[in-house]
């Protein structure tokens, strides 16, 4: 009897999910009836299963790919402090946290690491570079059947032209942020959470 | 002694019991009349569960901490839908969209990396299958999911709560329906053999009406009609938004309709062949549920003979938590027949009707309905609907179920109910991947096909494709 959700989660874990994330109290309880009731099992932990229930999910051409960033390396479970700190990535850049404490670890949801978490999107190896072959990945999982190999190719190629700088016929990070610099991440990679 | 005394005072108390059953209960129902005990109740009940409210308040404000507040308006606040294209140009900043080589940028994956994880958050449809959540508690533990501060004097409310439904409501309910039941049986069964079809056809009616009015009674149900002239007539079908098997017994309590189901066993299926006796119901066999002709058949003969009443069809086909109404299925709406919509729209308050069937089962189910408040619904009967010139069944369907949400004040979605069980289908992955490509490669086809499957939100049904392709 009494309430699922806060039984399991303690004043004291919402305090450091605040601080680690920057949600606010209430997000994070109204984030933690969603989690709830995406866990089909019960068991605290999302599985895969468990997102790709979700319709509009399943038929996002990179659904698979953003699923796989909630995981944390080789692991099939997920459980709510990895959800957050996922989910913070998209949390809007205030502008009061830009004057913050210089010293303090980069917040999860500044600009750098919202492109980091773009970037993880494409390079599945976790080499640090996008390969030819992981932009064709992901381009082949976002055009499906309507586009030939060929072009896909010539598309794969330009692409790594533009952006590839010191030659290695693969982007880097660094090479990655230079191409993105004129895109409003900020506000593109954000979402609007109530309070 | 004392074994005498005991049984004596058994005796008695078994016999005022019924006979204040009869008197409150069973005789209005079987006349149908109403001595306003229940509407009452309601109010009493909604006073309380405000007092209830203020004092969580209070205890939040003493603690200084927030009072949970459930997402009634959504977690995150979503941009206005705009198409794929317009998004990926906006990501862009090109205004030009003709190209004749194919561009693709790096940043293209925000546009699905943040569509994607919106719906994580926040999806339209995977919280149309669980029981939603209310603004404030109301003293049941099972809509208690995260409201905090319960004071003591809540706590014994509760407690009283518990012991009111639990002690004595549960068992007046169960009485209730038991006795609705079984007259139900018995009556049907000794109006068959009456050898006048007309008077057998009126005490059939009657003695359903007096049935369902008992069941209604049995569950506490607080029903308000709206626009009784609109009423569903011989020869049509009745369509209504599904939240509960409870919703037959709301509908049949103010009008006769012949149902539509599968056949089952042990008590359900006593009570389906004994409605059969008195009047026609279309009781599918377990196999034949899957031959759509069979089916459209069956019904098409019966809306033909107009003497035949009313059949009532829930074309969504599965049970839906009454926030929306999802993808009416086309069946019902080829036989070419007038159709009667009507919107069902449950009060969540006092009780939460809506069918879990993958949490509970049946039985589970009616005794959290019979030990709830009462469940309190309006039912709205709307203007009947013909399919017009040039529309196809899928068009009526839609048409149809825009005006059933418009009136129950619920969300039309076209997301078909089939996904509480079954995965979504690839080809509206495909429809997305399609026109990515378009904008890859380039608007070198007809932009009028673009805008017409540019909104993103699929359709459930396959043969709802074909309007698109067909042009």
């Amino acid at each position: 009897m009494g309430s699922r959700a806060s039984t399991l989660l303690r004043e004291e874990e919402i305090e450091e999910i605040k601080k680690e994330t920057g949600f606010s109290h209430s997000q994070i309880t109204r984030l933690y009836s969603r989690f709830t009731s995406l866990d089909k099992g019960e068991n605290g932990t999302l599985s895969r299963e468990d997102f790709q229930r979700i319709p509009e999910l399943a038929i996002n051409p990179l659904g698979d790919r953003i699923i796989n960033a909630f995981f944390p390396e080789g692991e099939d479970q997920v459980n709510f402090r990895g959800f957050m700190r996922t989910l913070a990535h998209f949390r809007p850049i205030e502008d009061n946290e830009k004057s913050k404490n210089p010293t303090a670890s980069e917040p999860l949801n500044s600009r750098t690491n919202k492109l980091l978490f773009a970037f993880r999107l494409y390079d599945l190896d976790r080499d640090d570079k996008i390969s030819r072959d992981e932009l064709l990945q992901v381009l082949r999982m976002m055009v499906g059947v309507n586009i030939s190999d060929e072009q896909l190719g010539s598309i794969a190629d330009r692409t790594i032209q533009e952006a590839d700088t010191n030659g290695d016929n693969s982007i880097s990070f660094n090479e990655f942020i230079k191409v993105l610099e004129k895109v409003d991440v900020e506000q593109k990679m954000s979402i609007r959470f109530l309070h | 002694l004392l074994p005498a005394s005991s049984f004596l005072c058994l005796g008695i108390s078994i016999t005022v019991w019924f006979t204040l059953l009869f008197v409150f209960i069973i005789m209005p129902a079987v006349l149908g009349v109403s001595f306003g005990i229940r509407s009452f109740y309601m109010r009493t009940l909604l006073k309380i569960f405000e007092w209830a409210t203020l004092r969580m308040e209070l205890g939040a404000k003493e603690k200084n901490q927030e009072l949970y507040k459930p997402y009634t308006n959504g977690i995150i606040a979503k941009e206005p839908p705009s198409s794929l294209q317009q998004e990926i140009q906006e990501l862009r900043g090109s205004a030009n969209s003709l190209r004749s080589e194919p561009e693709f940028e790096m940043a293209d994956i925000f546009y699905f990396c943040r569509r994607g994880v919106e719906s994580i958050v926040d999806d339209e449809v995977t919280k149309r299958f669980s029981a939603q959540e209310l603004k404030s508690w109301n003293l049941l533990t099972r809509s208690n999911y995260n409201f905090r501060h319960i004071s003591l004097r809540l706590t014994v409310l509760w407690g009283l709560g518990i012991l009111i439904r639990y002690g004595v409501l549960l068992p007046l309910r169960v009485t209730l329906a038991v006795t609705g039941i079984c007259l139900l049986l018995v009556l049907t069964t000794l109006v068959a053999f009456l050898p006048n079809a007309e008077l057998r056809s009126y005490l059939s009616e009657k003695v359903h009406l007096m049935c369902y009015r008992i069941c209604v009674r049995a569950l506490t149900a607080i029903i308000t009609y709206h626009n009784r002239e609109n009423k569903p007539k011989n020869g049509g079908i009745c369509v209504a938004n599904h939240t509960t098997p409870i919703d037959v017994i709301i509908l049949a309590n103010d009008g006769c309709y012949s149902l539509v189901g599968q056949v089952h066993g042990g008590l359900m299926g006593m009570v389906q062949r004994a409605m059969v006796k008195s009047s026609s119901h279309i009781w599918f066999e377990r196999s034949e549920v899957k031959d759509r002709h069979l089916v459209a058949k069956r019904l098409g003969d019966h809306v033909a003979d107009k003497t035949k009443q009313p059949i009532l069809v829930f074309p969504e086909g599965t049970c839906i938590n009454n926030t929306s109404v999802m993808m009416f299925k086309k069946g019902s709406f080829e036989i070419g027949c007038t159709v009667y919509p009507v919107a069902i729209k449950y009060d969540p308050r006092f009780g939460d009707a809506f069918w879990n069937s993958s949490k509970f089962g049946m039985v589970s189910y009616l005794l959290r309905m019979m030990s709830s408040w009462a469940i309190v619904c309006s039912v709205w009967y709307l203007p009947p609907m013909n399919r017009e010139e040039g529309e196809d069944a899928v068009q009526f369907a839609n048409r149809v179920k825009a005006a059933i949400a418009a009136q129950g004040g619920l969300v039309d979605l076209i997301w078909d109910g089939g996904l509480k069980r079954a995965k979504v289908k690839d080809v509206f992955k495909e429809e997305q991947q399609k026109l990515y490509s378009k904008v890859l490669v380039g608007d070198s086809e007809d932009q009028m096909e673009d805008k017409r499957s540019e909104d993103g939100t699929p359709e459930g049904d396959e043969s709802s494709k074909d309007p698109a392709e067909g042009q």
